[in-house]
C-alpha cells in the first residue's frame, strides 16, 4: 500500500469511529452550522464533540501548518480527508471567518508571535471572529474609511464606526481595519488591528434586513483601546491586506452561483405541466430558465477550467476576475426565478404552510450578494482596469 | 477529466496561429472575395496545411490519421476563427471525415479516410433544404432505380460547394419529412450526371452552395452505413460539427472583442481615450465575463467528444446555444464601439460580424440550440 493509500484507510477507520451519527446528517440551513466562539450556539451536544475531536487531529482546518493547530496535509491527503467526509455525509466541524479569511491573512502578514497566539484558539473555534471594514460613508469606496486609530506609545486608542459587521454581536474579536494616518493618499495610512470585542467602549446594534434576518451589525468604538503588538504589519500599510482579505471573501460568496442540485426546469415541470412535445408550458418562462441553466453550467465549468489550470499550474488565470459579479448575478437570478416557478406559496413569509418563509427570504437575502465584499460594479470596474487595461 | 490544455494541445496551438496568420487570415479572405473567387480557399495553402497534417487530426491513426481527437481539432478551428481562415476545415474535416467515420463501413473508411487525412479528397455536408436548420424534415427523395438509387431534390448550405468531390446527401428513402427515421446518406460523386452545382454568395464570402439533384443515379455502394439508419450518426456528427463550430465562434468572439478593446484604448472624444468612459469600460468587462464562460463551455464540449460522455448531445448544444449569443453580442458591440470606422468595409471589424453570423446560423442557431438543451434537460 501506498503512503496515500495508508492514509485513506486510516482516515476512512477513524472517521467511522469518531464522528457522530448527528454530524452525518445534512446541514439544516445557515443557523445550523457550527461557528465556535466564547458563547457558542449549539443546536445538537454533538456539534461541540465533532469539532473537540477534529481539533485535536487539526482537521477543522485540514493544510494549516501543525505548529498553529492545523493539519499539516499536503493538497492530496486534503482531498483524501474531503472524500472521506463526504463518503460518511460528515458536516465540516467548524466554519468561520477565522478559517475562511483571517487565518489565511496572518499566515501570509502575521508575525511569528501573532500566529502562535491567534491561529490556536481559530482552529479550536474557541474564538469566534468578525471583520470591521465597511462604515457608513466607506462601502465600494472602502479606502475612505476614517475610524481613526491614535498613536498612545504602547497601545492605540480607537474611535468610529463600523457598519455591515457580520455577526458583530456574536464576535470575541475583530480585524479592523483602521485609519493611522490622515496626511498621504487614501490608500496609505490604513492599518489591520485585531482587538477584543469585550474592551471597554465597543457596542454592536444588529440590523434588521429586508429578508428578516439580522445577520449583520452596526459596531461603535468610543476609546477602544488596541495593543500595538496586534497591529499586523506595518503602520499605515494595511490596504494591501485587506484586498488580499477581500479576494477571500469574493471567493466564498461566488460558490453562491454553482447550479442547484435539481435543475429549475424540472422543479417548473412539475409544478406547472408540459405539453404533449415535453416542453414546459409557459415558453417564456422555459427561455428564462434555460438560460438561466445554460449559464449556471457555463459558469461552473469555469470554475472547474480556472480550479484545473491552478493545479496544472498555469497560475490563477484572469478568469477568477469574473467569479464574484458572475456568481452573484447568477444566484439572484436564480432566486428570481423560484418565484417565478413557485407563484404564490414562494411569496410566503411566515408560517409551516409557507416552510417558514424560507423561499422568499433567500431571495431577498440574495439582493446583497451584488452588493457586499464588492459590489457587483466594482467588481466590473476591477475587470476593466487590471484586467482588460483600460486606463481611468 | 481536468479541464485543462495539455502541452502537446498548446503547441498545437501555437503552430496553428502561426500558420494561419502568414497563410490564410482575413488579408488572404479579403483577396479571394476581391478577385470573385468561387472555391472559398487557395489551393497552394491548403497543401501546406496537409503538410502540417491537420486535415487528419481528428482521424484515428489505423485511417491514416494523427488520432490528436477532437480537442485538437476545435484548437485548430479556435484559431481558424481568430484568423478568419478561409480554408476548407469545417466542411472536409469537421463534417466530411466525421461523417464517414460516424457512418461508413469498415471498407468505406479505409477507402475514403486516408485519402481525406492526406489532404487528397474533399467530401461535404448536403443536408439543408430549407431556410431553416431542420434534419428531421428532409424531404429530397431517393427511390430504388435497379440496383441501385434515384435522388431527386435540392439542397443548400452545402459548404465550399465547388471545391467538395464528393458530397454525403442526405435524403429520404422511407417515412415523411418530421420522421427521425427513414434517412439514408448517400455518396454522391461532384461529377454525377443530373447533379449541379451552383455557388451561392453568403454575406461571409465564404464558399458556400446548393445543388440540384435531377434523377441522380448511383450505386448500392454509395450508401454510407445502413439504408433507412443514418439518424444516429449524422446526429452525433452534427453534435460534432457544431462543437467545432462553437470553437470558430470562440476564436471569432475573442479576436472582435481584443481589437475592440484595443480600439477602446486609442481612440479619443471629449479629450479622453474613450475607454476610460465607465458606460464602455462596463460592457467591455461583461463581455470579457461572457467569453470566459464561452471558453469553459467549449472546451468541456470537445473533451466530451473525446471521451464518448453521454452527455454529448446537451452539451453540443450548450455549446452552440452560449457560443451564438457571446459571439453574437462581441460582433454588435464591436461594430457600435468602433463607432463610424466600424461601418467601413474598408477596416476590418465587419468580417467577423458576418462570419460570426453564417457560422451562428449553420447546423442549427441560438433558437434551435437553445430550446433542444432545455429539452434534453427535461423540460
Amino acid at each position: 500500500m501506498s503512503d496515500l493509500e495508508h492514509f485513506r484507510a486510516d482516515t476512512r477507520a477513524w472517521l467511522e469511529e469518531n464522528c457522530p451519527a448527528a454530524m452525518r446528517e445534512p446541514v439544516r440551513g445557515f443557523d445550523d452550522l457550527y461557528m465556535g466562539g466564547r458563547n457558542p450556539e449549539v443546536d445538537h451536544p454533538d456539534q461541540q464533540l465533532w469539532c473537540e475531536r477534529m481539533a485535536e487531529r487539526g482537521w477543522t482546518v485540514p493544510q494549516w501548518p501543525r505548529e498553529y493547530g492545523g493539519g499539516g496535509l499536503n493538497k492530496e491527503e486534503a482531498k483524501i480527508l474531503q472524500q472521506e467526509m463526504a463518503r460518511l455525509g460528515a458536516r465540516r466541524p467548524l466554519e468561520s471567518f477565522g478559517i475562511s479569511m483571517l487565518g489565511p491573512a496572518l499566515l501570509k502578514f502575521g508575525s511569528e508571535a501573532q500566529k502562535q497566539e491567534h491561529l490556536p484558539p481559530i482552529c479550536r473555534g474557541e474564538i469566534r471572529w468578525c471583520q470591521g471594514y465597511s462604515e457608513p460613508n466607506a462601502g465600494s469606496d472602502l479606502a475612505s474609511l476614517q475610524t481613526r486609530a491614535e498613536d498612545r506609545g504602547d497601545h492605540y486608542i480607537i474611535n468610529g464606526q463600523k457598519v455591515w459587521t457580520s455577526y458583530a454581536d456574536k464576535a470575541d474579536w475583530i480585524f479592523c481595519l483602521v485609519r493611522t494616518d490622515n496626511s498621504g493618499s487614501k490608500h496609505e495610512g490604513i492599518s489591520f488591528v485585531l482587538f477584543d470585542m469585550a474592551s471597554e467602549g465597543v457596542t454592536t446594534r444588529p440590523i434588521k434586513l429586508i429578508s428578516g434576518s439580522s445577520p449583520f451589525c452596526e459596531t461603535f468604538f468610543d476609546n477602544v483601546r488596541a495593543d500595538k503588538r496586534n497591529l499586523v504589519g506595518e503602520e499605515g500599510k494595511g490596504w494591501a491586506i485587506a484586498k488580499y482579505l477581500l479576494t477571500h471573501e469574493r471567493e466564498m460568496i461566488s460558490a453562491f452561483g454553482a447550479a442547484p442540485s435539481k435543475s429549475l426546469g424540472a422543479v417548473a415541470v412539475e409544478n406547472l405541466g408540459s405539453d404533449a412535445s415535453g416542453r414546459l408550458r409557459n415558453g417564456i418562462l422555459r427561455h428564462t430558465i434555460a438560460q438561466y441553466q445554460l449559464d449556471a453550467l457555463a459558469f461552473g465549468a469555469t470554475m472547474s477550467r480556472v480550479g484545473d489550470e491552478a493545479k496544472a499550474g498555469q497560475g490563477l488565470g484572469a478568469a477568477s476576475s469574473i467569479f464574484k459579479y458572475y456568481g452573484t448575478e447568477l444566484n439572484k437570478r436564480r432566486n428570481e426565478l423560484n418565484l417565478a416557478i413557485g407563484g404564490e406559496p414562494a411569496l410566503g413569509w411566515a408560517g409551516d404552510v409557507y416552510d417558514g418563509g424560507a423561499t422568499s427570504r433567500d431571495w431577498l437575502r440574495s439582493k446583497g450578494n451584488s452588493i457586499e465584499g464588492g459590489t457587483s460594479e466594482v467588481q466590473l470596474n476591477i475587470i476593466a482596469k487590471r484586467v482588460l487595461g483600460l486606463p481611468d | 477529466m481536468a479541464l485543462v490544455l495539455t502541452e502537446e494541445q498548446m503547441m498545437l496551438k501555437e503552430s496553428a496561429a502561426g500558420l494561419l496568420a502568414q497563410k490564410a487570415g482575413l488579408a488572404q479572405l479579403r483577396a479571394l472575395r476581391d478577385a470573385g473567387d468561387t472555391q472559398g480557399f487557395a489551393p497552394e495553402v491548403w497543401q501546406d496545411i496537409a503538410t502540417m497534417g491537420w486535415p487528419g487530426i481528428a482521424i484515428p491513426e489505423a485511417y491514416g490519421g494523427l488520432g490528436y481527437g477532437y480537442t485538437g481539432l476545435g484548437l485548430v478551428l479556435e484559431q481558424v476563427g481568430r484568423h478568419l481562415s478561409p480554408v476548407p476545415l469545417q466542411s472536409t474535416v469537421l463534417l466530411g471525415a466525421t461523417l464517414i467515420n460516424e457512418l461508413g463501413s469498415e471498407a468505406q473508411k479505409q477507402s475514403l479516410l486516408p485519402a481525406v487525412a492526406a489532404g487528397e479528397l474533399h467530401v461535404s455536408l448536403a443536408l439543408q433544404e430549407g431556410p431553416q436548420h431542420a434534419p428531421e424534415d428532409t424531404a429530397l427523395k431517393a427511390e430504388s432505380a435497379g440496383a441501385g438509387y434515384r435522388l431527386q431534390g435540392g439542397k443548400c448550405l452545402v459548404l465550399d460547394a465547388l471545391a467538395a468531390q464528393q458530397f454525403v446527401v442526405i435524403a429520404r428513402t422511407a417515412g415523411v419529412p418530421g420522421d427521425s427515421a427513414g434517412l439514408t446518406a448517400f455518396l454522391v460523386a461532384a461529377d454525377a450526371a443530373g447533379l449541379t452545382v451552383e455557388q451561392r454568395s453568403l454575406v461571409d464570402a465564404r464558399g458556400v452552395g446548393a445543388l440540384q439533384l435531377d434523377g441522380v443515379e448511383v450505386d448500392a455502394s454509395a450508401v454510407l452505413g445502413e439504408v433507412d439508419a443514418a439518424w444516429n450518426g449524422l446526429s452525433r456528427s452534427l453534435d460534432i460539427a457544431n462543437i467545432g463550430l462553437a470553437a470558430e465562434l470562440l476564436g471569432v468572439a475573442t479576436e472582435a472583442f481584443e481589437r475592440t478593446v484595443e480600439y477602446l484604448k486609442e481612440r479619443k472624444q471629449f479629450g479622453k481615450v474613450i475607454g476610460s468612459f465607465q458606460g464602455l469600460q462596463h460592457r467591455a468587462a461583461e463581455l470579457f465575463a461572457e467569453l470566459e464562460l464561452a471558453r469553459s463551455i467549449v472546451l468541456k464540449a470537445l473533451q466530451a467528444v473525446d471521451a464518448e460522455d453521454p452527455q454529448l448531445p446537451l452539451l453540443a448544444s450548450a455549446a452552440k446555444a452560449k457560443l451564438c449569443e457571446v459571439a453574437q453580442r462581441a460582433t454588435n458591440e464591436g461594430i457600435q464601439m468602433h463607432g463610424g470606422i466600424g461601418m467601413t468595409d474598408e477596416y476590418d471589424i465587419g468580417f467577423f460580424i458576418k462570419r460570426a453570423r453564417v457560422a451562428q446560423h449553420t447546423f442549427g442557431d441560438y433558437n434551435y440550440h437553445l430550446d433542444r438543451f432545455a429539452q434534453l434537460s427535461g423540460f
